[in-house]
């Protein structure tokens, strides 16, 4: 047990309890319901499969499918890390289970577990509150800008513009726009870090934020960091870090030592909580003292009694997510974090990015940026980035992220990730190398030896087919 | 490689080209633009009298590669729309300057034709 529940079990008042219902029931003939006569039936398919035959299915179905489970899985900026084992076993606790309209006396033990997260992450992040509630790492970002948004406000300083380099995620942009903010994009230098110069032409009265992440996509630190946001401090700007690239810096460097002061963290990339298949994510944002009071509402906290509760930060921006964020997310989370420890999370980082530069170095890629930090970017030259990558399946490993970011040719946005051994890096850099060998037809046709070949991404966008009566249809 | 750029028409740097033809002006994007979005997937349009000011975005572009938005090069009242690209995005690849045509536009403002390029400076600049 991580938590405590026995001591309230007693006090029955403060248990939830589901009102359970009879319902009565009543049968209604078809003809007499009021649906029109198309959408009514007289009969029922149901499947009708035997137990091995259902098995069979889904374990088809999981071959067919490539996941970290399977292989290396270097897609660039996602961080697709292999998450141990226990992590799924301690959010699989029944005393993790419990129902968010519990009453905070009954759930100590997770309120315990939700501010301990925070101060984890505040912790790691030099920042000092973390509010647990965006579910995602976009959710984030736009938490953390409204926050910015809010903090102006509560000024009197209304300010209509954000700063982001043109090497950013696009959900920097995306974030700017939608907390209704102007998007001003700034170049990179020809080493493709952020320049002060470019930075000091484009920060004015109107600056609410600038939005970077470190080290950046190109898998680059930015030096002059504390110049960046001394710049844009002093135009009363506030500084904003993009936790995406954080597995680089764990135990290492913390973005509030920089400067930064507003940040957010993706728990699926970094800590353990499994990251694609839409699954959900989490994405806790951290800020400064002064921006503390505008958190979302609700956020958890130790009284002066050493009792744990939730409350309404004093100027919050309000709610961003339904009850406690994604409470497993935070608990696998915690996890991660309370097994590694501080030097773990550090050799954590360290790992990740000897194994990223050890790989640039085996593939004969151009790479026209270096020395990395977690990820790096090759180009594929001549050849077309998707094409190369689809040829990769063929080798039987995952290819990196293609096409991205700009700054590179036909990139190929490499992140091996702390978890793969050299064996594995090797084999990796052998399928790059294969495929850089090969001709462009073979590359175009490519994959051959997946359960989906090649795939016309044109024809599939213009004429998509979202159900299996669509696959029925095309039969015909 | 070497593009298509029709004498006749005026151009954006943004890449969308104007064809005026008695006061009313046709509105698409240059044949560099389709080749540079690859394979267009999707195409979404203003509606018949929406009134368009130069240089704001009118629609939006998604290729396989990437979505953009298209540029109004200038200003006025949207007379008529291509829906043939709702169903045929592709018309945008195959023919830019005819069939994949989006918008019709009642010119507002002849003037505006002065502040965009002719062909040997859309040209110039795309070299």
């Amino acid at each position: 047990m991580i938590y405590d529940q026995a001591s309230y079990r007693d006090d029955s008042d403060e248990l939830y309890e589901p009102l359970l219902v009879e319902k009565a029931s009543k049968e209604v003939a078809v003809e007499d319901g009021p649906l029109p006569d198309d959408l009514t039936r007289d009969t029922l398919e149901m499947p009708e499969l035997s137990e091995p035959e259902l098995a069979r299915h889904y374990t088809r179905l999981s071959q067919m499918n490539y996941g970290v489970e399977n292989g290396p899985f270097p897609l660039g900026s996602c961080t697709m890390k292999y998450n141990p084992k226990y992590i799924d076993q301690v959010a699989g606790l029944d005393d993790a289970a419990v129902h968010p309209d519990r009453s905070e006396g009954s759930v100590q033990g997770v309120l315990d577990v939700m501010a301990t997260v925070q101060d984890y992450l505040a912790s790691i992040g030099g920042m000092d509150e973390v509010t647990l509630q965006p579910p995602a790492g976009a959710a984030g970002e736009f938490t953390g800008i409204a926050i910015a948004r809010a903090y102006h406000r509560a000024n009197d300083d209304e300010r209509s513009e954000v700063i982001i380099p043109d090497s950013a995620h696009g959900t920097n942009f995306a974030t700017a726009a939608m907390a209704g903010f102007d998007v001003v994009e700034l170049p990179s230098g020809e080493d493709g870090r952020v320049h002060l110069e470019a930075l000091e032409e484009a920060v004015c009265d109107d600056t609410a934020a600038l939005m970077l992440t470190n080290p950046n996509t190109l898998g680059l630190f930015e030096r002059d960091i504390e110049q960046i946001a001394d710049v844009v401090h002093d135009a009363g700007g506030l500084v904003y870090y993009d936790g995406a690239n954080l597995n680089a810096l764990l135990g290492q460097a913390r973005p509030g030592d920089m400067g930064f002061d507003i940040m957010h963290f993706n728990l699926h990339k970094t800590f353990a909580v499994p990251h694609g298949g839409g699954g959900p994510g989490a994405g806790p944002v951290g800020v400064v003292e002064d921006l503390a009071e505008f958190l979302p509402d609700p956020h958890a906290r130790e009284t002066d009694d050493g009792d744990y509760e939730l409350y309404e930060p004093a100027q919050s921006i309000g709610k961003v997510h339904g009850y406690h964020g994604n409470w497993l997310n935070s608990l696998r989370g915690f996890a991660y974090i309370a097994r590694l420890g501080g030097d773990g999370l550090a050799d954590t980082s360290e790992k990740a990015v000897l194994n990223a530069n050890y790989l640039a170095t085996q593939v004969d890629l151009e790479i026209p940026y270096g020395p990395f930090h977690h990820e790096f970017v090759a180009s594929a030259g001549d050849l077309d980035a998707a094409d190369f990558a689809k040829r990769m399946l063929d080798y039987g490993v995952h290819p990196p992220t293609t096409k991205w970011p700009e700054l590179v040719p036909e990139a190929l946005m490499t992140e091996p990730t702390e978890t793969e051994s050299i064996e594995t890096l090797d084999a990796l850099a052998t399928a790059f190398d294969n495929v850089l060998a090969e001709d462009e037809a073979t590359l175009a046709s490519a994959p051959n030896r997946t359960t989906a070949g090649h795939i016309d991404q044109a024809s599939a966008a213009r004429n998509p087919r979202l159900s299996w009566h669509a696959l029925e249809d095309g039969e015909e | 490689m070497s593009f298509e750029i029709p004498d006749e028409l005026h151009y954006q740097d943004s890449h969308e080209w104007v064809r005026v033809d008695d006061g009313t002006a046709t509105i698409g994007i240059s044949d560099f633009a389709q080749d540079e979005l690859g394979d267009i997937v999707f195409v979404e349009l203003p509606s018949e009298g929406d009134d368009l000011d130069a240089g704001s975005d009118f629609g939006v572009v998604e290729s396989i590669k990437a979505v953009s938005d298209v540029y109004a090069p200038i200003s006025g009242s949207v007379t008529a729309v291509n829906e043939d690209l709702l169903d045929e995005p592709e018309l945008v690849n195959e023919d830019p300057y005819g069939d994949g045509w989006m918008l019709k536009v009642d010119l507002a403002d002849e003037g505006e034709l002065d502040d965009l390029l002719d062909a040997e400076e859309y040209e110039a600049q795309l070299a």
